[in-house]
C-alpha cells in the first residue's frame, strides 16, 4: 500500500464525482463558488474520515441485518458535530452552504464507502480511503466550483480576474450552469483517457 | 427471538454512544452560537440605525402587527437604539411574502420622524445576479432619508421614484412594498413604540 498510487485513485481513477458518478447532489448544488465548493468538500471529507474509522473499527460487532441503519446514524451524528462546529465558529461558510451541510447524511460517497470498503477493511487503510476519497470528492467540488465562478461571475474565491469589460454567463451559477459544467468536464475527463489507451 | 434481541441492543448501544457524543458537542458549542446569532442581528442593527450608544437589541418593544394563517398574532420586535435618553432611531423586521422566490426578511431602520436611516436585507432566496442584486449598497442606499411624506413608494416602473433592477422588478417591488408597510404600522403606533 503506498500513499501516493492512493490518493492518485482517490482524486483520479475512482474520483466519487467524476467516475463513480455519486454525491452528484451535493456537487452540482453547492458548486456554484469555488469557495462554497471546498467547503463543502472538507466538511464531507471530515465526515468520510470518521465514518470509515468508527465504521471499520465496529465492523465485526455490527449484524449485517442492521449495518446499514448503524451507519446512517454514525453518518449522521458525525454531519451534526460539523453542522454544529460550523455555525459556531465559521458562520460565513455555514450560511452558505446552508441546507447541504445535513444532507451530508444522505451524500452516496459517504455511504457508499462505509458499505464498500470500512466495514470489510482495518482501521488504517479505511481512514487513508477516507481521505484519499474525500480528497477526491473536494477536487472534484473545487474544479467544478471554479470553472462555474469564472464563467458565471467573472471572479475566483471571490476575487474579480476577468476585469469589469467580462459580461458574466449568469447561467453557469444557476442550477442547469452545474449540469453543463459537469456534462464539459466529464467529456473532457472521458477524452483525456481515450487518449491515453 | 434471541437474534432479534442482539440486532436492537447493538442498535441501541450506537445510537446511545452517538447520542452522548453530539450532547458533549452541543455543550461546547452552544455559547458560540447562540453568540454569533447576536452578532448577526447586532450587526443588522448596527448598520440601519442612527448612531446610538446604548444596545438596541437589548432595549426592545413587541408588538403585535398582523395574524398569521391560524389567526395567532404576529409580533415584532421593535428595536430602539438611544442617544443618552433620546430615542435615536427605530429598527424593526418586515417581511416581503410576494419575491419572486420565497419570503424576503428585511432590516428596516427608521428615525423618530419616520424617515428611513437605512435597511438590510437579512435572508432571501431570490435569484443570484438578478434579485439577489437588492443585496448591493447602491440599491439599498435609496432608501434613505425616504418617509411616507416625501416619497413615492412605488418602483419607477410602477410610477414611484425607487429603481427597479433590470430584468428583476418583482423583488425590488417586494421589498418597497414591505417597507412601506412597515413605516405605514410605525406611524400609526408610534407612541406604544417610542413611548413603551
Amino acid at each position: 500500500m503506498n500513499f501516493a498510487s492512493e490518493l492518485k485513485r482517490g482524486i483520479w481513477d475512482d474520483n466519487a464525482v467524476f467516475k463513480l458518478g455519486l454525491g452528484l447532489c451535493p456537487a452540482l448544488a453547492v458548486s456554484s463558488s469555488a469557495i462554497n465548493g471546498v467547503g463543502m468538500g472538507l466538511a464531507a471529507t471530515f465526515v468520510l474520515i470518521c465514518s470509515n474509522a468508527v465504521v471499520s473499527s465496529m465492523r465485526k460487532v455490527i449484524p449485517s441485518k442492521v449495518r446499514i441503519p448503524a451507519f446512517i446514524v454514525i453518518i449522521a451524528t458525525f454531519v451534526t458535530v460539523v453542522d454544529l462546529v460550523m455555525a459556531g465558529f465559521l458562520p460565513g461558510l455555514h450560511k452558505a452552504l446552508g441546507i447541504f451541510i445535513p444532507l451530508i447524511v444522505v451524500n452516496c460517497v459517504i455511504l457508499g464507502r462505509a458499505e464498500a470498503f470500512a466495514s470489510k477493511n482495518a482501521i488504517f487503510y479505511s481512514v487513508i480511503d477516507g481521505v484519499v476519497m474525500g480528497l477526491g470528492f473536494t477536487v472534484a467540488l473545487l474544479i467544478l466550483g471554479s470553472v462555474r465562478e469564472i464563467i458565471g461571475n467573472g471572479t475566483i474565491f471571490g476575487a474579480g480576474i476577468l476585469g469589469s469589460a467580462y459580461i458574466p454567463a449568469l447561467l453557469l451559477i444557476l442550477p442547469p450552469g452545474a449540469f453543463f459544467a459537469i456534462g464539459f468536464l466529464l467529456g473532457g475527463m472521458n477524452k483525456l483517457e481515450a487518449r491515453k489507451k | 427471538m434471541k437474534e432479534l434481541s442482539r440486532l436492537a441492543l447493538v442498535l441501541t448501544v450506537i445510537t446511545a454512544g452517538a447520542a452522548l457524543l453530539l450532547a458533549m458537542v452541543e455543550s461546547v458549542t452552544r455559547e458560540p452560537i447562540a453568540q454569533q446569532r447576536r452578532l448577526v442581528t447586532l450587526n443588522a442593527l448596527k448598520s440601519v440605525l442612527p448612531p446610538a450608544d446604548n444596545s438596541p437589541d437589548q432595549d426592545t418593544v413587541s408588538l403585535a402587527t398582523g395574524k398569521d394563517k391560524n389567526g395567532e398574532d404576529v409580533e415584532t420586535v421593535f428595536y430602539r437604539g438611544r442617544k443618552g435618553q433620546d430615542i435615536s432611531g427605530i429598527a424593526f423586521k418586515v417581511v416581503a411574502p410576494d419575491g419572486y422566490s420565497g419570503n424576503i426578511y428585511i432590516m428596516v431602520g427608521i428615525d423618530p420622524e419616520g424617515h428611513v436611516s437605512g435597511i438590510e436585507v437579512l435572508q432571501h432566496a431570490e435569484t443570484p445576479g438578478l434579485g439577489a442584486k437588492v443585496e448591493e449598497a447602491w440599491w439599498k442606499d435609496q432608501f434613505k432619508g425616504k418617509g411616507l411624506d416625501n416619497a413615492d413608494w412605488r418602483v419607477k416602473k410602477d410610477g414611484g421614484e425607487f429603481d427597479q433592477i433590470t430584468a428583476a422588478t418583482i423583488t425590488p417591488r417586494a421589498i418597497v412594498g414591505a417597507v412601506r408597510k412597515g413605516l405605514e404600522f410605525f406611524k400609526a403606533h408610534k407612541d406604544e413604540i417610542v413611548g413603551g
